[in-house]
């Protein structure tokens, strides 16, 4: 396999994009990644989406997308696996180009969400959970969450005010990122006060809906001949698969996909969770930030909100996570939340991330999670000196 | 509605049938013909109790399409006492608060109904609280 470096990012802010339809929004982050790689076209695109049927009426969004960038004849198809579907496109895009298959490769993350009534994009995001015994019964995706949350803070002892930690600091964060949906920042009383949506989660544990496009460029890193001091590279990759019923899991409260993918990415790179320097997680729920830092080395089973509390997830901390906003603040427009991941970390990398700068990060890790745990895929990417 | 798909269900909907592995006799429901404890092949009815107790709980206000009618309800994963979790509504609570490892069983409701022309009603199971034994 080659070495594979992301030499351009791109992105736009997630928001409710009234004037701006899929297309535009997928085309402004492909031709951001390209200007910031210096390329006019590559060899192949993947696009990760996962609502565009039910919410845009419109599949097909290899091609689709490729037309309206002016790559009309290039190979290009579109992946899905729920809220995962951003870093899965990554994965495959990695995995073409490592392999010899494809010169050089343009990932796009993109879901417009927002053209479609609340009820109907409610419904279409219930398809990630399984319809015959979860969906068929009443459970939302926000139930499904909190039927985790309610368990682990028994069983652990913890009280909801705990979790707040998370959401203020996705949010501090958030205010620092001009692409964030929410740039007002968060305080503990406001996480608090927050309205309940279904108990214990209330508003400020969840992550908002958006419209919004990322993406990002990969080439070998043997077709560079310049000077590597300061490039970006994979150096690993996981994805791993639970069931997709909380319910038919051996324990719900423990993410095993995200420790499976995660053992596989750290095992790539050589290296443990001691060398991560910051951690795009994917914080749909201030209950999800907390499994996959315990899924991931970062804390014991059930310690993962002392982590938060002891204020090692900020940007000075321990193990800095939602270091541009996370899902919370920056938003979950879900296809598009693994490559937002995947640009956030490369912006952290590079030394770009202006107002939340992890200081000389050197290794940069995201986690995306698709379902309630059920299809998770996990990158590291490293700076070279 | 896709009316083949809930047809096809009748059996677990209305009878809690799963399937019982040969090889490990572990429990199973739903019904997946894979053991998930020994990956076995797994395709022997079961038939639950209907009893077990809930693991955690949640209070939905504003029902998904479909469940517009039921909200607000509380929906549960149920711990059978024969070892899975199921993913069900729980009813007849008549104010009574619900606490995790309360005991509960499963009885026959009508689950979700169709606005659509076809007006179909889907029953199947939900859980209610077991009564205190009479002295
Ligand atoms: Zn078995």
């Amino acid at each position: 396999m080659r070495e594979v470096a992301v030499i351009g990012i791109g992105q736009t802010k997630v928001d409710e994009h009234w004037d701006k339809s899929l297309r535009e929004l997928a085309g402004e982050a492909v031709f951001a990644a390209l200007a910031d790689a210096g390329r006019e076209s590559v060899s192949a695109m993947y696009v990760g989406n996962m609502l565009s049927g039910p919410a845009n009426k419109q599949q097909h969004l290899g091609a689709f997308i490729a037309d309206w960038v002016g790559m009309r004849y290039t190979e290009s198809m579109r992946i899905e696996s729920a809220c995962s579907s951003g870093s899965a496109a990554f994965r495959t895009g990695l995995m073409a180009v490592a392999s010899g298959a494809v010169d050089s490769a343009v990932v796009v993350g993109v879901e417009k969400m927002i053209d479609s009534p609340g009820d109907e994009v409610t419904a279409a995001l219930a398809t990630a959970a399984d319809a015959d015994w979860e969906v068929d019964q009443g459970v939302s995706f926000v139930a499904l969450n909190a039927l985790i949350m309610r368990r682990y803070i028994l069983e652990y002892g913890w009280k909801h005010a705990d979790f707040g930690a998370f959401s203020v600091n996705a949010h501090t964060n958030g205010k620092q990122n001009p692409y964030a949906r929410f740039q007002e920042g968060l305080t503990v009383e406001g996480y608090a006060k927050a309205g309940m949506i279904a108990d214990p989660i209330n508003l400020m544990d969840a992550s908002p809906m958006g419209d919004g496009a990322a993406a990002a460029v990969m080439v070998p890193l043997d077709s560079l001949n310049k000077n590597r001091n300061g490039l970006i590279t994979v150096v690993g990759s996981g994805s791993a698969t639970d069931s997709l019923a909380v319910h038919s899991r051996t324990d719900p409260l423990w993410l095993t996909a995200a420790e499976k993918s995660v053992k596989m990415a750290y095992a790539q790179a050589g290296i443990g969770p001691e060398q991560i320097d910051l951690f795009e997680a994917h914080d749909a729920f201030t209950i999800m930030a907390a499994l996959s830092l315990e899924a991931c080395g970062f804390a014991e089973r059930g310690r993962a909100p002392q982590l938060a509390l002891d204020g090692e997830i900020t940007p000075k901390g321990r193990i800095p996570i939602a270091t541009r906003g996370g899902l919370k603040a920056r938003g979950h427009p879900v296809g598009a939340t693994g490559m937002y991941q995947i640009v956030e970390v490369v912006q952290q990398l590079r030394g770009e991330a202006h107002g939340s700068q992890v200081e000389n990060a050197q290794y940069g890790m995201a986690q995306n999670i698709g379902g309630s745990g059920s299809n998770i895929v996990t990158h590291i990417l490293k700076r070279l000196n | 509605m896709e009316i083949p798909r809930h047809w096809r269900l009748k059996q677990q909907r209305y009878a809690l049938v799963g399937e019982v592995c040969p090889h490990c006799e572990g429990k199973i429901f739903p019904p997946r013909d894979v053991c998930p404890h020994c990956s076995g092949e797994a395709k022997t009815p079961y038939a639950f109790s209907g009893r077990g107790e809930v693991y955690s709980y949640t209070r939905i206000s504003d029902g998904p399409a479909g469940f517009e009618e039921s909200a607000p309800y509380t929906i549960a994963l149920v711990k059978l006492e024969e070892g899975p979790l199921v993913t069900a509504q729980l009813t007849d609570l008549g104010g009574q608060p619900v606490d995790i490892g309360m005991p509960v069983e499963m009885v026959t409701r009508r689950i979700r109904s169709d606005g659509d022309e076809r007006g179909m009603i889907v029953y199947g199971y939900k859980f209610r609280p077991v009564m205190a034994a009479q002295a």
